[in-house]
């Protein structure tokens, strides 16, 4: 296997809660990331998915260096870029771009989409002659499926499906290697939703794209990555290929968030002997101790409430972090668990 | 059995700067009670402002209303302001989408339910405190007396949406209109709202009028679907057979656009080409012609009706497409 593109080691990311106003106090933190590692190898798509507060945002921020983590490393392109100021990170600037969830608040309403496109070349000084510039964005709003024609036009005289194409395509006008996607399409009409997963696709093939994509929803990751990382509250509870974890979850968690998904079709859904799990996600200022999942989990046992299980390799190559993983194919097991 | 809410030919538009939007164009279906109907449709379909007609909610100077909804033989879009509010609440209760901005943020949980409680029925606040931790505890809130003295930003968006249910079922109602009552959610909640609201149905009778974007949600609790498009009903069926034989064509193409957890991925996704049209001039004939495969010259200028299908009883589709090439997907 070749040098992955992205390393994280450890990685943790803890944000200060303060009280007072002029004698500020930290009296805990939100742990939003808590030590997790993983790899993406160059041409990879890697899906992170979980529910919200698990960390998986700030993940994705953490990797672009939008936040500094508390702890940890990132390796982009075998460089440590954990700890580098603005001038130090230039390169993974340049190299690692971000598409958002929201398309409305993340365009600046008072420029022109032509305006919006050609900022990175501006920001990098890739300082091309007008005319040329102007070509190329044209080019770039042709390729992610918008009229060039409308260069001068305002982000507001576009729908939500052609705004998400505005910020992909200022995404790779750099020819980046990485993109982190955070909740692509969730704000998307489903009509849409696949229009923009197939163009995603397509610029992963044609420009030879890492993707990182964040996702609360399985069938979006299912249908777009190579490999797939569950989180919960602030943890990879499990990582493998992705249909591995699709057909073979091995963390309770996972198997619970895979039969809670609503699945379009009424003989199915009346079948399912669904697990529903009780309870909400608990706070990440003061996660459970032991395995995080156990006051939810249906096969928990009195170990799991004192002994925190590691990130370990389970035969078929699943790394899941359980004392007792689920049997490969006991998707719908026992213990099923209702409130 | 006969209707518990019948609405005939709704239409509702609202007088804009822009131009008069046609929200929803003429709508027609019925709910019967213990029943559920899923109304299935993307963003300005006019699924919410169907429904918040219904309700009464969007009576103001520049909306015009058209057609009838009636209610136990009652014309819920004529009534006056006073019966409407008698109604609300009561007889018919509705469950929002985002329970953080449905609740109000200072008064108590206690308190928003006694009120909800008080205003229709004569009885003391005692009384009315107790029936609010009998409700919570039956949407599976822990320790509900406790509950009573705190604020919505104590909760979680799960338990906050389980409080806006047990406000909704308080009064008992005879119908329960819940507008994507678990899209703020996750997914493992959302599983729990469901079921919640899927055995209180069973346990209560009430009828069920649930609006959502997802064809999964739709899928598990509704016993009839409609599928809107443009302010129009597209396609109307038992969900067994809306699911195992779509005849119109948006219908396909939603199916086939989702990403399906029951399909393997080789199969791709199929996108609808395009996107939802302006609702101010809607393209003339099916709304839906710009986007659609298999449009024809009619299709262009003649808006189809929503007629029964040869094919099956109880289905009806409003498509200009011979009836035995909707037989398409199987």
């Amino acid at each position: 296997m070749s040098d992955p593109l992205v390393k994280v080691t450890d990685l943790q990311m803890y944000f200060p809660l303060t009280r007072g106003i002029i004698f500020q106090r930290q009296y805990g933190a939100v742990r939003a990331v808590d030590g997790i590692s993983f790899e993406v190898a160059p041409g990879e798509t890697l899906g992170i998915v979980g529910e919200s507060g698990c960390g998986k945002s700030t993940t994705g921020r953490c990797l672009l260096r939008l936040l500094e983590p508390t702890g940890g490393s990132v390796e982009f392109d075998g460089v440590d870029v954990t700890h580098r100021d603005r001038r130090g990170l230039a390169d993974l600037r340049r190299n690692a771009q971000m598409v958002f969830q929201d398309p409305y608040s993340s365009l600046n309403p008072r420029k022109t989409v032509g305006a919006i496109i050609a900022e990175p070349f501006v920001i990098h000084r890739m300082a091309r002659e007008g005319d040329e510039r102007k070509r190329e964005v044209r080019e770039l709003m042709d390729r992610v499926g918008l009229n060039p024609e409308h260069y001068n036009r305002y982000p507001h005289q576009f729908s939500g499906g052609q705004r998400q194409r505005i910020g992909i395509a200022r995404a790779i006008a750099l020819k980046p290697k990485l993109i982190v996607a955070d909740e692509p399409v969730s704000a998307l009409d489903v009509s849409i939703q696949a229009q923009i997963i197939n163009l995603l696709e397509e610029l992963r093939s044609e420009l030879g794209l890492t993707l990182v994509v964040i996702s609360h929803d399985l069938s979006v990751v299912r249908q777009m990555c190579d490999r797939i990382a569950v989180m919960y509250l602030g943890r990879i509870v499990e990582s493998a290929a992705a249909q591995r974890v699709f057909d073979e979850p091995r963390h309770p968690y996972t198997g619970a968030l895979l039969s809670a998904v609503p699945v379009p079709d009424p003989r199915i859904a009346r079948a399912g002997e669904r697990e529903v799990l009780s309870g909400d996600v608990p706070s990440p200022t003061a996660p459970p101790p032991g395995c995080r999942f156990h006051p939810r989990c249906p096969e928990a046992q009195a170990r799991c409430a004192t002994d925190e299980p590691q990130l370990r390799e389970l035969d078929g190559g699943t790394l899941a972090a359980c004392h007792f993983p689920l049997a490969p194919g006991a998707m719908a097991g026992d213990g099923v668990d209702t409130d | 059995m006969s209707a518990l809410l019948e609405v005939r030919d709704l239409t509702v538009s609202f007088d804009t700067e822009d131009g008069v939007v046609h929200a929803v164009d003429g709508i027609s279906y019925s709910v019967e009670p213990g029943k559920s109907l899923g109304i299935v449709g993307e963003s300005g379909s006019g699924k919410t402002v169907g429904t918040l007609t219904i309700m009464g909610l969007t009576r103001s100077p520049n909306t015009t209303i058209g057609g009838e909804a009636l209610f136990e033989g009652e014309n819920l879009l004529t009534l006056d302001e006073e019966r409407m509010r008698e109604i609300r609440g009561n007889e018919i209760a509705m469950i929002f989408q985002d329970p953080l901005s449905s609740l109000h943020p200072y008064v108590t949980i206690g308190d928003q339910m006694v009120e909800a409680i008080r205003v229709h029925r004569n009885v003391s606040k005692k009384a009315a405190e107790d029936r609010s931790a009998e409700l919570l505890g039956m949407v599976g809130i822990p320790d509900p007396r406790q509950r009573l003295s705190g604020h919505p930003y104590e909760l979680s968006g799960g338990m906050r949406q389980r409080v806006m249910i047990a406000m909704a079922l308080a009064n008992d109602p005879r119908l329960l209109i819940a507008d994507e009552p678990t899209t703020a959610l996750d997914v493992t909640v959302q599983a729990q709202i469901l079921e919640l609201v899927a055995s209180l149905q069973r346990e209560t009778g009430t009828a069920l009028v649930i609006i959502t974007h997802d064809l999964g949600v739709v899928a598990e609790v509704a016993d009839e679907v409609a599928v809107m498009y443009a302010g129009r009903i597209v396609e109307r069926a038992p969900v067994d057979e809306l699911f195992a034989r779509p005849e119109h064509p948006y219908t396909w193409g939603l199916l086939d656009s989702i990403p399906r957890l029951d399909r393997p991925v080789s199969e791709g996704l199929t996108p609808i080409p395009g996107r939802p049209p302006s609702l101010i001039a809607p393209p003339p004939g099916c709304a839906f012609n710009p986007r659609c495969e298999f449009a024809m010259d009619e299709c262009l200028s003649v808006i189809p009706p929503l007629e029964p299908s040869p094919a099956s009883a109880g289905h009806l589709v409003a498509c200009h497409l011979e009836p035995r090439k909707r037989e398409r997907r199987r």
